[in-house]
């Protein structure tokens, strides 16, 4: 790992503990609450908040996760070089999309 | 601590051979207040004389009879038998992650090597100052270089870091702390090359920050602090922040 790929990995993690902590928050409180799939559903629709929010999230963890994924690659399975980041990459990008379309489905739902 | 006294006996298992080799074991009286390397020595002196094994100040202050007792690294002249033995027992071996040279000894090529990668060595420039420097006791450069100067490169560190087992481009805790006390000399010219040699593969970035290092350091120096430090300072020239 070199710098620049410390520095992603600590700004993610910053974003993913802010984001992290909200959605428990909200997961919480929507089970105390008791609110259906509709009610929550009827929340979220059309709410820009809410996807920057997970918009956010869902960015943050596609560079996260592929970074650490890269370390353990690397040091458990000895597997590193172009092939492995071109792997990790496609990785992040996969998280990327299929979290935005969840995102984008909840708030246009 | 263990009472015991000389009419018990201690089972030294030492490894013997290279890095292909087996544990041989060798009965000695217990003392529990001797040393580690005392029981050592007491093998090769009254046993076995082939045995091979490294040490020279016998204080502490060389760093040159690090083993492995009880599977942790440990500076052996300074280790006392009664607080490490269990049962009686003792399992001495080399350094981890360093190639077994014979039985005990371990080569530290590739340890100070990688110091030099690390550009672990104060570097005055072409055009060294004229002056003294003035450096105040009490600034944070020079509390932060204090903290990790008093390295022995005992490779205690070293052998202790999962880490470098894992990845054997790792720089390690002893180089990068080396590195880190460098970065805060003022005197030093060369901390931009410095902190370019620790932020790439294998540098302060690999650090999993599972402070085994600490832990172990036999003169309570906390790598894991100058490694901190380190990654801080790769980020902000990531970043493009400067120090």
């Amino acid at each position: 790992m070199n710098g620049a790929l410390l520095a992603a990995s600590r700004i993610s993690a910053l974003v993913l503990a802010v984001a992290v902590a909200v959605h428990l928050y909200v997961i919480i409180d929507a089970v105390q609450q008791g609110l259906t799939a509709a009610a929550l559903l009827g929340r979220t629709h059309g709410n820009w908040a809410f996807l920057a929010l997970y918009g956010c999230f869902v960015l943050a963890a596609s560079v996260h996760a592929p970074i650490g994924l890269r370390a353990v690659l690397a040091e458990w399975l000895g597997c590193s070089g172009k092939l492995a980041d071109a792997l990790l990459i496609g990785f992040g990008i996969l998280i990327a999309v299929l979290g935005m379309r969840a995102a984008w489905a909840v708030f246009a739902a | 601590m263990s009472t015991a006294n000389a009419t018990e006996t201690l089972s030294l298992e030492i490894w013997r051979g290279g890095a292909v080799g087996e544990f041989r074991t060798y009965r000695i009286p217990m003392r529990a207040s001797e040393t580690v390397l005392d029981a050592v020595s007491e093998v090769q002196r009254s046993t076995d004389p082939t045995l091979a094994y490294r040490f020279a100040c016998r204080v502490g202050m060389c760093g040159s009879c690090a083993m492995m007792v009880n599977d942790r690294p440990r500076w052996t002249c300074r280790t006392r038998v009664g607080v490490v033995a269990r049962g009686g027992r003792l399992r001495v071996a080399p350094l981890r992650h360093l190639p077994v040279v014979k039985d005990l000894v371990v080569d530290m090529a590739p340890f100070f090597a990688k110091w030099q990668q690390a550009h672990g060595r104060f570097e005055p420039g072409v055009a060294p100052f004229r002056d003294f420097a003035r450096v105040a006791p009490a600034s944070a450069e020079r509390q932060a270089a204090d903290a990790g100067i008093e390295c022995i490169g005992c490779g205690v560190c070293y052998a202790a870091c999962d880490v470098v087992g894992w990845n054997p481009d790792y720089l390690g805790p002893a180089a990068l702390n080396r590195a880190w006390t460098l970065m805060n000399d003022v005197r030093d010219q060369a901390r931009r090359e410095r902190l370019a040699a620790v932020s790439g593969p294998g540098g302060c970035a690999s650090c999993h920050t599972h402070m085994a290092c600490t832990e172990t350091c036999p003169k309570a120096i906390a790598p894991t602090y100058a490694i901190a430090g380190l990654k801080r300072l790769a980020i902000r020239a990531a970043l493009g922040v400067r120090p």
